[in-house]
């Protein structure tokens, strides 16, 4: 009855059309959420392990306070850094799902709370290399000189750890080559980077390269010159990094860099975070040489472009506590 | 009785079109063959390549602006590293794209399980997977190409990409964050195939960021491998990453008096984008009087015989 009157009718296909529009609109998505990526990465959960094979007999453990290198083969399992230790006991289960050999040295980068927390329960939980029966059963802690003596003396900022954590193999060359479980495995001293005491480990034959936090894809370089760190030593720590580093083919793939922290990389990488220091030193050092003060460099946002990427305003290691570490450096020369 | 007749043909539409919500049937098309692009959209960007300064129509926030004026090309040439350095999933197709596509079948189920791309420049090669595996996690590694995978969505394909490397949106210093991903859908006409990919880039673009590039079937072009030697040297002392100061890249305005436009206009920035800023953006700071560049064979790849 509704369709009595001829003008009616010539609005049919109109009203048609409208009716037929009405399940589609509200069975598809409005076209603006149809056009967004769907979020198909998994998300990482702080309270976990990651495991993530690298290469060969080496995995990449990912924990909320940083990545812990696995290597392990006849000589047993080598450790690069132990985390905080607030996970130690699902660290030390994702390595005994890997291998039932004891845990023979445990390498610090550095003597950050962040990769030292584990140490002594990592320790204790393997055996000296070599020396199955040996008196007390604990695994070799190795790290730089000065990296082991800020292990064992507290600072305003940082606890002593426990002297089981302590290093029982230490150097102060440039380079520790040491050859365990069918590779060699240098340990590259990097002189007041991060702090003074950090190292780089290369894994030769797999060509894969540790390091700890001198190196995160995800955050500025936390540098302590109360520790005798510094922004000029990280960048020659990087260039350093990019002479050991080489590519497969197009600039990908080839020697792997496992980072403190965030995802498993390669020389690309690596090349942007030395290039992103050198540009924001740059930048510190302009406007310190049109006698900018602090504030007015903060205010100046030498880092802005950068900040997505690498910058935080919260947490431990602010964007702003990295320019200003910077400035301090730079407006000393 | 004919609107009866008519009433009930409408229930039965209405009620198959309910009972669709929305969807569409699947129809794999196969993209396989060498595809030889069209640059009638966008041809001075792609073929010569930018200019320095040019951001128009890119959504940029004040980062990724801070980081364009940032750059000097000089940089490919004192960062040695880069200079086997591929274009990135999501630019890959802007450039000299001559292109081949490959399905992959598996022999047991006789279904698509994945489409190789090759790309000549740089070797460009991608597997966008069709057999509905999961994305990596957030430590593996990304890559140039990163980590694709696509479902049908009627006759396209609609293709998600994750983990890339950072890399750029315009090669004239435009970066491309390593958090970015993207959505292409591939659709094919005839003989014609059009790619619209989409960006999403939280550390350098305020909106998506959408372009189209289409490519024609040209049996006879053979996409050769073009490998890259990494040669270690130049005359920059090591560690060298040119970059121009903020405040002092003298080449920002050349692009837009050169074509007589608006100096803000093509700074970029979402609000550029839109009709409106017609109302707001100011009087060019030059007004060329003739064509000096790209007049008239930038079209279909033309080879231009007496210079551009």
């Amino acid at each position: 009855m509704i369709f009595k009157s001829p003008k009616t009718l010539h609005a049919l296909p109109l009203l048609l059309a409208a009716v037929l529009a009405v399940p589609t609109m509200a069975a598809a998505p409005a076209l603006r959420d149809r056009m967004k990526v769907p979020n198909v990465v998994p998300p990482l959960d702080p309270n976990e392990v990651t495991v993530l094979p690298v290469r060969d007999n080496i995995y990449m453990l990912t924990t909320s306070a940083g990545n812990i290198t696995v290597h392990f083969g006849d000589g047993g399992v080598m450790i690069i850094d132990s985390g905080d230790g607030t996970l130690t006991p699902k660290v030390l289960a994702a390595i005994r799902a890997l291998t039932s050999r004891p845990i023979a040295y445990v390498v610090n980068t550095s003597a950050e709370a962040e990769h030292i927390g584990g140490n002594a329960d990592l320790a204790r939980a393997g055996s000296p290399p070599g020396v199955p029966d040996a008196d007390p059963q604990i695994a070799h802690v190795v790290a730089h000189e000065a990296a082991s003596l800020r292990m064992q003396k507290a600072s305003p900022d940082q606890k002593a750890i426990d002297s089981a954590g302590w290093p029982f193999v230490t150097y102060f060359v440039d380079t520790l080559e040491m050859y365990f479980s069918g590779t060699p495995v240098q340990l590259i001293h990097v002189p007041a980077a991060r702090t003074d005491g950090d190292t780089l480990v290369v894994f030769r034959r797999p060509d894969v390269v540790s390091t700890g936090d001198i190196f995160s894809p995800d955050r500025y370089p936390v540098i302590r010159p109360e520790r005798g760190g510094s922004l000029k030593g990280t960048i020659d720590a990087l260039n350093r990094l990019l002479d050991i580093t080489v590519p497969e083919d197009l600039q990908e793939g080839g020697t792997l860099v496992i980072p403190g922290h965030g995802r498993l990389c390669d020389e690309g990488e690596v090349v942007e975070y030395r290039d992103m220091l050198t540009v924001v030193r740059e930048r510190i050092s302009d406007l310190i040489r049109q006698g900018k003060t602090l504030e007015q460099v903060l205010a100046a946002k030498p880092t802005l472009d950068y900040d997505g990427m690498y910058g935080s305003t919260q947490g431990p290691w602010t964007t702003t506590q990295f320019i200003t570490a910077a400035y301090r450096e730079l407006a000393k020369k | 009785m004919r609107l009866s007749r008519f009433a009930a043909t409408c229930g039965l539409i209405f009620m198959a079109a309910a009972s669709l919500g929305g969807r569409a049937f699947a129809q794999e098309i196969d993209f396989s063959g060498e595809w030889r692009p069209i640059y009638h959209e966008d041809g001075p960007e792609r073929i010569p390549g930018p200019d320095l300064g040019d951001y128009a129509g890119f959504p940029l926030n004040d980062a990724a602006r801070l980081r364009a004026d940032s750059y000097s090309p000089e940089r490919i040439i004192a960062v040695t590293e880069n200079g086997c350095r591929q274009h990135s999933g999501d630019y890959s197709m802007r450039g000299l794209a001559n292109l081949r596509i490959m399905r992959e079948i598996d022999p047991i189920t006789q279904q698509a399980v994945a489409f190789h791309t090759r790309i000549g420049f740089h070797t460009m090669d991608r597997t966008i997977y069709l057999d509905g595996r999961p994305h990596p996690g957030h430590q593996a590694p990304h890559t140039w190409q990163g980590f694709s995978t696509a479902e049908w969505k009627g006759n396209q394909l609609s293709i998600t990409t994750t983990h890339l490397k950072e890399n750029y949106h315009r090669r004239n210093g435009i970066a491309s964050g390593p958090n970015r991903t993207f959505t292409e859908r591939w659709v094919r006409h005839g003989d014609v195939l059009t790619v619209v990919t989409i960006v999403d880039d939280p550390e350098m673009l305020t909106e998506r960021l959408v372009r189209s590039q289409s490519w024609i079937l040209d049996p006879g072009q053979h996409v050769l491998g073009n490998p890259c030697e990494y040669g270690g040297e130049s005359t920059y002392e090591p560690g060298t990453v040119p970059a121009y100061l903020p405040g002092t890249n003298p080449f920002l305005t050349e692009y837009a008096d050169r074509w007589g436009l608006p100096r803000s206009g093509v700074r970029g920035g979402a609000a550029t984008m839109y009709p409106e800023f017609r109302l707001t953006m100011e009087k060019p700071a030059t007004q060329p009087e003739k064509c000096t560049l790209y007049c008239k064979c930038m079209n279909d790849g033309a080879v231009c015989p007496d210079g551009p």
